[in-house]
């Protein structure tokens, strides 16, 4: 027998336009905690999703406690002692905490009926395991996020798991709750399950993990024992450069104040409130903040797409009336949302629909006929000035890689000649190269005069890319730091400012 | 076949051709057999019928496609062309006919049946759309709730009687054919049916391909949300999307009422199925996003070919509905087979 218990060799996963992994490995001891780094869109995601059988490998091999297997689907990766905790939950809220825990393996009574005694009987000595003091017959729902995530873990400790997935467990836990994540995870560990542990938090890798495996771009680039690796050896092997050519050098000039927002607060009493900020001319301004901080929801508000009680959004000293997208959109704001699948793309349909859907207005004939040829000749031009890769203005925008993808979305945003951009987590799941070049284009858009509030969790690029940095937390801004002197202890500590 | 221009034409080209296009080939082969088996399958009585036939049921399957396309569906259409075809008869029965619904009705041309028809089914479509775009009830189950209202409806306004003795100035509308005297009996291939209905698909591929709303509409059935954050008004082109479509299933229900001669609460009964297999059968993707006026036509042509083709064949009516039944789910599997593929 070796001395890994899972050994995941020479995987390539491939999906439409990207190749997601090229060659991933990982090989994890029995009672060991094996963290997994990389940049956004590294890859590690998939090779998880791979290795629990939700996504089907295109090459590689697994060999699982001395023996090649081939997992043909989460079931089974259950059945055979791996479990996964997803970054993005997937709980079934209307549900009980027991129901949750052993949905798809529930205990049996003559052979149909659920026993629901034992279930919940069991639930409650798993959570209680993992130190839970909740009902195992309350509602998931009536949890908050973080206490689901811990339900989540439970559910995976449950299945007596031997291979445990972790997949950024601490997104959106307190310090407290990490603290008792930690502990769950130490007795794990001594009872010989392997941890994969993914996460972006460099303290936290560097305390709880006994291996590091970091991964760029879908490949593997190496695996080191945690002890004496520091957070610059590591981040120079995720980002594969060094930092300072990772961005463009901006010559943008922040002039007067242009776009002003006063005591804006949220109709939910969770979200944000009594935001106020400035926006100046040609300025780049981060917006920082941990999951939760209640970013997202800040820009939705401002572009109309949530509801607000009170509050001001003035441009060059002309208030703003925004009550939904289109008010915004007249109003010169652009919107980049976080989640280019769900709010961004018209995925069915083509480049040339995509990029002039916010502005139809402009390419009418006699008020009602749409010129073609204008929508063809914006579609080139940009195509053109972005270096969109695409085989024609007609192929579907989904066929495109994420880096194309944004770039559309932008032409899109071009087209209407906003002032201020919004930009929520402009490079998400993009690959390194298209970074650069989306990175690029927001330089230039602040040199044009524009002003650029950019959301983003990749420290590395709100220091690179900031005149200022906004940090918020629990959906109030907790203050403003310099963009030359913003590092990542400045913005942790305001971001951590709980009240 | 653009794709393979320029190349030689390989097997495998051909082959997902034929796989993308199976049910309309299997069609194609089964009117060559039915034409091979009778003659009078391709007579210009008989083949006048199948645009007859097709007209009306292309003008309401061009309504429901807007639903489709933005995901929705309008399971009320059927209904809603019964209550047409109802109202127009009781406006265009001739003044000395003895049960007449309404005796005291003024002499109307059929121009102002029809007007008023429209406008009357346009308030149950603004209705259906408001209803899908303010109070969000899934469009299902909002048009499943209107179709059983206007039914009740046309149950009420007719008292259950069927109406007949019409003008015949209104019959002569979907009974004469163009050029008449010219054509002879080649005239039968020109019924006055294939003027509305033709411009009804002109007037729908410049509305889907030339205009705001029809961008709109893809927008929003490829993605709602990304469709509101671009700055679409959903909720305004969700309504004109069911006004439209209501529209459409007043001047269906105006012409099959002239052309079948009488009215009655069972008019229209199953059309909205017909229309949305139809739809389908012809590209209008049940993801939503996708679909073309021509390929609307084609599932039409689909269906009345099949019935009439097996009219012909003299099969029982009875196996006429199942072939009809697994025609759509065969379409649809297909239709979905170019979605999964891509996972």
């Amino acid at each position: 027998m070796s001395e890994y218990r899972l050994e995941m060799t020479g995987v390539v996963k491939t999906f439409p336009g990207v190749k997601a992994l090229d060659h991933a490995q990982l090989k994890l001891r029995p009672g060991s905690v094996h963290a997994l780094m990389g940049e956004n869109g590294a890859g590690k995601s998939t090779l998880m999703k791979c290795m629990f059988g939700i996504y089907h490998m295109d090459e590689g091999e697994v060999v699982y406690e001395g023996e090649k297997v081939q997992i043909k689907g989460p079931l089974d990766a259950l059945n055979r002692g791996i479990a996964m905790v997803h970054q993005e939950l997937q709980p079934i809220p209307e549900r009980s905490i027991g129901e949750n825990i052993y949905v798809g393996r529930y205990p049996m009574k003559h052979g149909i009926m659920v026993d629901h005694e034992k279930m919940y009987a069991d639930a409650a000595k798993v959570l209680e395991e993992v130190h839970l003091n909740y009902d195992p017959r309350a509602k998931l729902g009536s949890l908050s996020v973080s206490q689901m995530q811990l339900v989540e873990i439970a559910k995976a400790v449950s299945a007596d798991c031997r291979v445990l997935i972790l997949d950024e467990p601490t997104s959106s836990l307190t310090a407290a709750e990490v603290e008792a994540l930690f502990t769950i995870v130490n007795e794990l560990r001594e009872k010989g399950v392997s941890i994969v542990y993914i996460s972006h938090k460099m303290d936290e890798i560097l305390r709880i993990s006994d291996e590091v495996t970091i991964m760029r771009d879908g490949q593997y680039i190496g695996t080191w024992d945690a002890k004496g690796l520091t957070t610059d050896f590591i981040i120079t092997k995720m980002v594969g450069r060094e930092l300072s050519n990772l961005f463009p050098k901006r010559e943008n000039v922040p002039g007067e104040v242009v776009f002003e927002v006063e005591d804006f607060t949220s109709i939910n009493p969770k979200s944000f409130r009594h935001v106020n900020f400035q926006v100046r001319k040609g300025e780049i301004l981060g917006v920082a903040g941990l999951v939760g901080a209640q970013r997202t929801e800040l820009m939705e508000g401002l572009f109309g797409l949530r509801s607000h009680t009170t509050g001001r959004i003035t441009y060059q000293g002309r208030e703003l009336k925004i009550s939904q997208p289109k008010d915004a959109i007249n109003a010169g704001i652009a919107m980049l949302t976080e989640d280019r699948r769900a709010t961004g793309i018209l995925g069915v349909l083509s480049i040339a629909d995509n990029v002039s859907i916010a502005s139809l207005n402009q390419y009418l004939i006699g008020g009602i006929m749409l010129d073609d040829g204008k929508i063809e000749k914006l579609v080139q031009d940009n195509v053109a000035k972005l270096s969109i890769k695409t085989p024609s203005s007609k192929t579907q925008i989904q066929s495109l890689s994420g880096g194309n993808q944004q770039k559309v979305l932008i032409s899109r945003w071009l087209a209407n000649d906003p002032d201020v951009f919004i930009l929520d987590e402009p490079t998400r799941g993009i690959d390194v190269g298209a970074k650069y070049e989306i990175y690029c284009i927001i330089a230039e858009l602040a040199k044009q005069g524009k002003s650029v509030i950019m959301i983003s969790s990749e420290m590395s690029e709100l220091i690179g890319m900031s005149d200022r940095v906004m940090v918020m937390c629990d959906g109030r801004v907790t203050g403003f730091i310099d963009g030359a002197e913003a590092n990542q202890e400045n913005i942790m500590a305001l971001a951590t400012q709980f009240e | 076949m653009g794709e393979t221009k320029g190349r030689a034409l390989s097997t495998k080209t051909v082959l997902k051709f034929i796989s993308d296009n199976a049910i309309i080939f299997l069609i194609i082969l089964l009117a060559i057999i039915t034409w091979a088996n009778s003659q009078n399958f391709a007579s210009p009585d008989n083949l006048g019928n199948l645009i007859s036939n097709v007209a009306p049921r292309f003008i309401i399957a061009c309504g429901v496609s807007g639903c489709l396309i933005t995901k929705g569906t309008d399971l009320s259409a059927g209904r809603q062309v019964g209550l047409a075809a109802c109202f127009a008869a009781m406006m265009q029965q001739t003044l000395d006919y003895s049960a007449r619904v309404f005796p005291w009705m003024p002499d109307m041309p059929w121009v102002a049946a029809l007007l008023i028809t429209v406008a009357i089914m346009a308030c149950f479509g603004a209705i259906n759309g408001c209803v899908i775009a303010f109070l969000k009830v899934p469009p299902f189950i909002a048009t499943l709730g209107m179709q059983t209202l206007v039914y009740g409806i046309c149950q009420i306004i007719t008292g259950n009687q069927p109406i007949g003795g019409f003008k015949e100035s209104y019959r002569a509308l979907a009974s004469g054919n163009f050029l008449a005297d010219q054509l002879g009996r080649w005239s039968r291939l020109l019924p006055y049916l294939l003027l509305p209905a033709l411009l009804v698909g002109l007037f729908m591929w410049f509305l889907y391909n030339k205009t705001r709303h029809g961008k709109y509409m893809y927008a929003i059935g490829g993605n709602e949300n990304a469709a509101q954050v671009a700055g679409v008004n959903v909720p305004a082109t969700l309504i004109r999307i069911y006004v439209l479509a209501a529209v459409m299933y007043a001047l269906a229900g105006f012409l099959i009422g002239s052309k079948a001669g009488g009215a009655s609460t069972a008019t229209g009964t199953g059309y909205e199925l017909e229309a949305i297999a139809a739809c389908t059968i012809g590209g209008v993707s049940v993801n939503g996003g996708v679909g073309k006026v021509s390929g609307i036509l084609i599932g039409v042509l689909v269906f009345e070919v099949l019935k009439i083709c097996l009219q012909f064949l003299r099969f029982d009516p009875a196996y006429t509905f199942i072939a009809q039944g697994l025609v759509i789910i065969v379409a649809v599997a297909l239709d979905l087979r170019k979605y999964l593929a891509k996972k």
